[in-house]
């Protein structure tokens, strides 16, 4: 009788890459039906697209670089990265920008850094900043909702959506329109009620402007469902969220023509919740520990605001998780957990033997 | 009574109740025993029989070496047929020295008999009785028991805790023996508390997955001191710093034992094996083992002999090894795998899994760890296991040590959960022997580092001593000189002391020098004496030559030539050096 030898333990939960990333793709379903609802078949295109390009581009390089393709496709890693650039890119962008963001996503930020669990950077939000730098025009132009459509305006159907997408076709008058964050940025001079009370996309909202609040509260509901799922710790999220809520509530200015925007609408708005819940919950780019995520969380949140307030951008988490990256395996060299018996937390860059004595 | 909560754990699976349905078994009396004379922490017994020699069960057949071992028993009566290295259950599959008997079949016991009267007994006759009986913890990492139970005075022990946790899946070797000898494991614990004189706190703490248990002891602990206290159920709360914290809220110091926060902590299997060896005097030759997994028909405990082959065990239990993805001694959280069944059953294995490919397939191929904090949720000691990956894979010990990996204690529960399907442990362990042995190295080279300087040191000394030496000549040849000079300074000329002295020194050593040179008539003589020497050394290789003739080959004939040349030359050289001798005396005189 001969047996294997296999290490211990050789018990194993049934969890497996795959499965979570899978469950991660599930979870984004409330906010891309929110997206389509509000604002038409543009986001599902963007979506489909985005994927199928990022599935061949991984199956390309994981090619060149004599791995397994089967096994690697099998991660949804870039799937995952698709799909959530796919739900930041404005609906009814043309295709090629999917495609470049897709790309840069997938074979500068991901394989040329060593492929899954190796990038430094958020694959889909370094695609997402290469687009937002290269073609601003196109990246700043963004769907009007569905209820601020003028009269006998419709969003323009699945096969006119795609003439738009593919062939260039440019979509009727007063479908594309401004979001919330952009004309609170660009209303100088109003006070935040005057705002509120001319502008269709707030007069009409119920908390954070019109569609936008919906798509928000869809992430929600996804990024709750992976919450209750165990797919990552409330830490990162609930710290970002936290950090607009608190910063916002700081610089509200009561209302003044120069104030930034309620907590509310910061946080029902832009990208907010699929920021905290999608984005920097990605475990590979992110800070470690448990403390570390709030510490990264709350600097995702205190940079959005910042860049939203004061910068030349109306949303901003992309660049707030970009430098939150950077700053990610600094953060992981203080926060290490306190270990059993060892009266407290070491440093990462400690030297030698630490001293036991109490 | 409170109870604390440890961070991180797993639920994995129980699977505990497919080896409880029956009652402990007994397996037949095996042909053979094998057993390994390490089969605990520390030094390996020395065998006390010989080879050939019959041994009554619970003889003894191997001495404690040393104040960390433990003596080896017979398990049963029969002839020593080996003495040799033999195949243990180790993960390595190593050879190690056993002792084999070959069983009479007739299971006959030596004379034995417990201490009388116990309870009136000295701690040190108590764990006398304990460490001849050969008794180690039967948890899993069998250290000496009368070790453990003698801290020494510097640490008194105030809390005895009893380990009946066994958070394990599969095995319930300590539940089965709980609900079937709860007494006595009461009365073991009764007498580990006096050897411990006595301590304030006696507890037992167990997982609350097992209510028969606990109903078991629940009658017996009221009013008897001791504290019953269930927890939830959560892997791995039964090791050892797990319990601890679970039952007290107190931490053992990284690095330390429990003795050194005042606590003794034994695993309940181990109570009752004290209480066999002091009540009836009978050494640990047997112990409860589960015997589970779908690829075995009958699960069930067994009270099994040291030393009886697990492929014993299998092909009593219906082992069918076509449904067998796997042999694992001990649970499937930290037991290793067998390679082969024909390994003996040690004094710590509480359990044989033998799992079906359903039950446990193989293990799926690793992917790249994305770093989603799974494990560091998983982890019971708040290590950063994704972390401790990353560096072991860099083979960056600095960081490593920096991330405690030294109180990592290898329960699994960062693998189990890994969605990545790494073997973490098996990183870990692999940098633990790196940095081990790097530390080791480390040691050495300081040294070898210390023994150069101290050898420098040596020779710069020496070298030092040996110029003070020279100084200190130098300065008594200077002061005599002085003293030399002054005393000439007393006589004659005044000025001219210093010329007049060197010019004295000079003449001194011409008049050595040509005391020891030799007159010329000397020398000419030794000339001509060289010059008959050489010229009759020439004649004698003529005469050689001479009567060599015919009957010598060409080679011989010229070896004797080339010996009356050099002989010629020989002499031509001592009648030059004797010309020139003549020449230059002559010249001499002539100047």
């Amino acid at each position: 009788m001969a047996f294997k030898q296999i290490t211990s333990p050789h018990a194993h939960a049934s969890q497996n890459t795959g499965k979570v990333m899978q469950l991660v793709l599930w979870a984004t379903l409330p906010g891309l039906l929110a997206l389509t609802y509000h604002f038409g078949w543009g986001s599902l295109i963007n979506v489909v697209l985005a994927t199928a390009t990022a599935v061949a581009a991984e199956a390309l390089i994981v090619q060149m670089r004599g791995r397994s393709v089967s096994f690697y496709l099998r991660d949804y890693s870039a799937a995952v990265t698709a799909v959530l650039l796919g739900l930041a890119l404005p609906p009814l962008a043309p295709w090629w920008v999917v495609v470049v963001g897709t790309l840069s996503s997938i074979v500068v930020a991901k394989h040329l850094y060593g492929g899954l669990g190796y990038n430094p950077f958020n694959p889909a939000m370094v695609g997402y900043v290469v687009l937002l730098i290269s073609f601003p025009i196109q990246m700043t132009s963004w769907v009007t909702p569905l209820a601020l459509l003028p009269e006998g305006v419709s969003h323009p159907g699945l096969f006119e959506s795609l003439s738009i997408v593919f062939a260039g076709y440019s979509p009727a008058d007063g479908v594309t329109g401004p979001t919330p964050l952009d004309s609170f940025k660009f209303s100088d001079g109003l006070l935040v009620e005057q705002i509120y009370s001319q502008n269709p996309l707030f007069s009409q909202a119920g908390i954070a402007g019109v569609g936008w609040e919906w798509v928000n509260l869809g992430f929600l509901a996804g990024g709750l469902i992976l919450l209750g799922s165990k797919i990552f710790t409330w830490h990162g999220p609930v710290a970002m969220l936290a950090a607009i809520a608190i910063m916002s509530a700081l610089f509200w200015d009561g209302g003044s023509s120069n104030s930034p925007g309620s907590p509310l609408m910061h946080l029902f708005s832009g990208a907010s919740m699929m920021g905290a819940f999608f984005i920097l919950t990605d475990p590979v780019s992110s800070a470690v520990s448990n403390r570390g995520r709030l510490i990264y969380g709350a600097l995702i949140g205190v940079l959005v605001y910042i860049i939203r307030a004061w910068g030349n951008y109306p949303d901003a988490v992309a660049f707030a998780v970009l430098l939150a990256n950077f700053a990610a395996p600094f953060i992981d060299n203080y926060t290490l957990p306190r270990t059993y018996g060892h009266i407290d937390r070491r440093r990462a860059t400690e030297k030698g033997q630490e001293d036991k004595s109490k | 009574m409170k109870t604390w909560v440890t961070p991180g754990g797993v639920h994995p699976p129980e699977n505990k109740h497919q080896s409880l349905t029956l009652p402990i078994g007994s397996l037949p009396l095996p042909e053979k025993l094998l057993i390994p004379l390490s089969q605990h922490i520390g030094t390996a017994a020395k065998p006390c029989v010989e080879l050939g020699s019959n041994v009554l069960k619970g003889q003894k057949i191997a001495e404690a070496a040393g104040p960390v071992s433990v003596p080896m028993h017979a398990p049963t009566s029969g002839t020593i047929t080996a003495i040799e290295h033999r195949p243990i259950a180790h993960s390595s599959g190593m050879l190690a020295p056993c002792i084999e008997i070959t069983s009479d079949g007739r299971d006959q016991w030596q004379p034995h008999q417990g201490i009388d009267d116990y309870r009136h007994a000295s701690a040190s006759t108590l764990l006398a009785a304990i460490a001849e009986a050969g008794i180690a913890g039967m948890g899993g990492a069998g250290f000496p028991s009368a070790v453990k139970l003698n801290p020494g005075r510097k640490r008194p022990i105030n809390t005895l805790i009893v380990n009946a946790t066994e958070c394990e899946p599969y095995i319930t070797a300590d539940d089965s023996a709980i609900r079937e000898r709860a007494a006595e494991i009461i009365e073991g614990i009764g007498i580990l508390s006096q050897i411990l004189g006595h301590p304030e706190n006696i507890l037992i703490g167990i997982e609350d997955n097992k209510p028969e248990a606990i109903a078991a002891l629940e009658p017996l602990v009221k009013d008897s001191g001791i504290s019953l206290v269930s927890f939830p159920t959560k892997y791995p709360s039964g090791g050892e710093k797990q319990l601890i914290y679970i039952l007290t809220g107190e931490e053992i110091p990284s690095g330390g034992l429990p003795a050194d926060i005042g606590m003794v902590c034994v695993n309940i299997g181990t109570t009752y094996a004290i209480k066999r060896a002091i009540v009836e005097g009978e050494p640990l030759i047997s112990r409860v083992t589960t015997m589970t997994g779908e690829a075995c028909g009958i699960n069930r405990n067994y009270e099994t002999l040291i030393g009886t082959m697990v492929s014993h065990m299998l092909e009593h239990s219906q082992f069918d090894e076509e449904r067998c993805s796997r042999l694992v001694m001990g649970g499937p959280m930290m037991g290793f795998s067998l390679t082969s069944a024909d390994v003996p059953i040690v004094k710590t294995t509480n359990c044989i899994l033998a799992p079906s490919h359903q039950e446990i397939p193989d293990d799926e191929p690793a992917q790249p760890c994305i770093r989603c904090g799974l494990c560091a949720e998983a982890c019971p000691v708040s290590l950063l296991p994704q972390q401790l990956f990353w560096y072991s894979q860099a083979g960056d010990q600095e960081r490593l040590e920096a991330h405690n990996l030294f109180d990592c204690i290898e329960c699994g529960a960062c693998s189990y959960v890994c969605p990545s399907n790494i073997p973490l442990v098996q990183h870990y362990r692999h940098s633990k022997g790196e940095i081990q042995k790097a530390r080791a190295e480390k040691v050495k080279s300081d040294h070898a580092r210390q023994r150069f300087e101290f050898h420098q040191q040596r020779m710069e000394q020496a070298e030092r001593d040996k110029e003070a030496k020279r100084a200190a000549r130098r300065e008594a040849a200077e002061k005599a000189k002085a003293t030399a000079a002054a005393k000439k300074s007393d006589a004659p000329s005044d000025n001219k002391t210093d010329a007049g002295s060197a010019a004295d020194i000079i003449a001194a050593a011409q008049a050595r020098a040509a005391a020891r040179k030799v007159s010329p008539e000397q020398q000419q003589a030794k000339f001509e004496r060289s010059i008959a020497g050489a010229e009759m050394r020439l004649q004698m290789a003529e005469e050689k030559l001479a009567e060599a003739d015919d009957t010598q080959t060409d080679e011989q004939r010229n070896i004797l030539v080339a010996a009356v040349e050099a002989a010629r030359q020989k002499l031509e050289q001592a009648r030059g050096r004797l010309a020139e001798h003549l020449k230059q005396h002559n010249g001499e005189q002539v100047d």
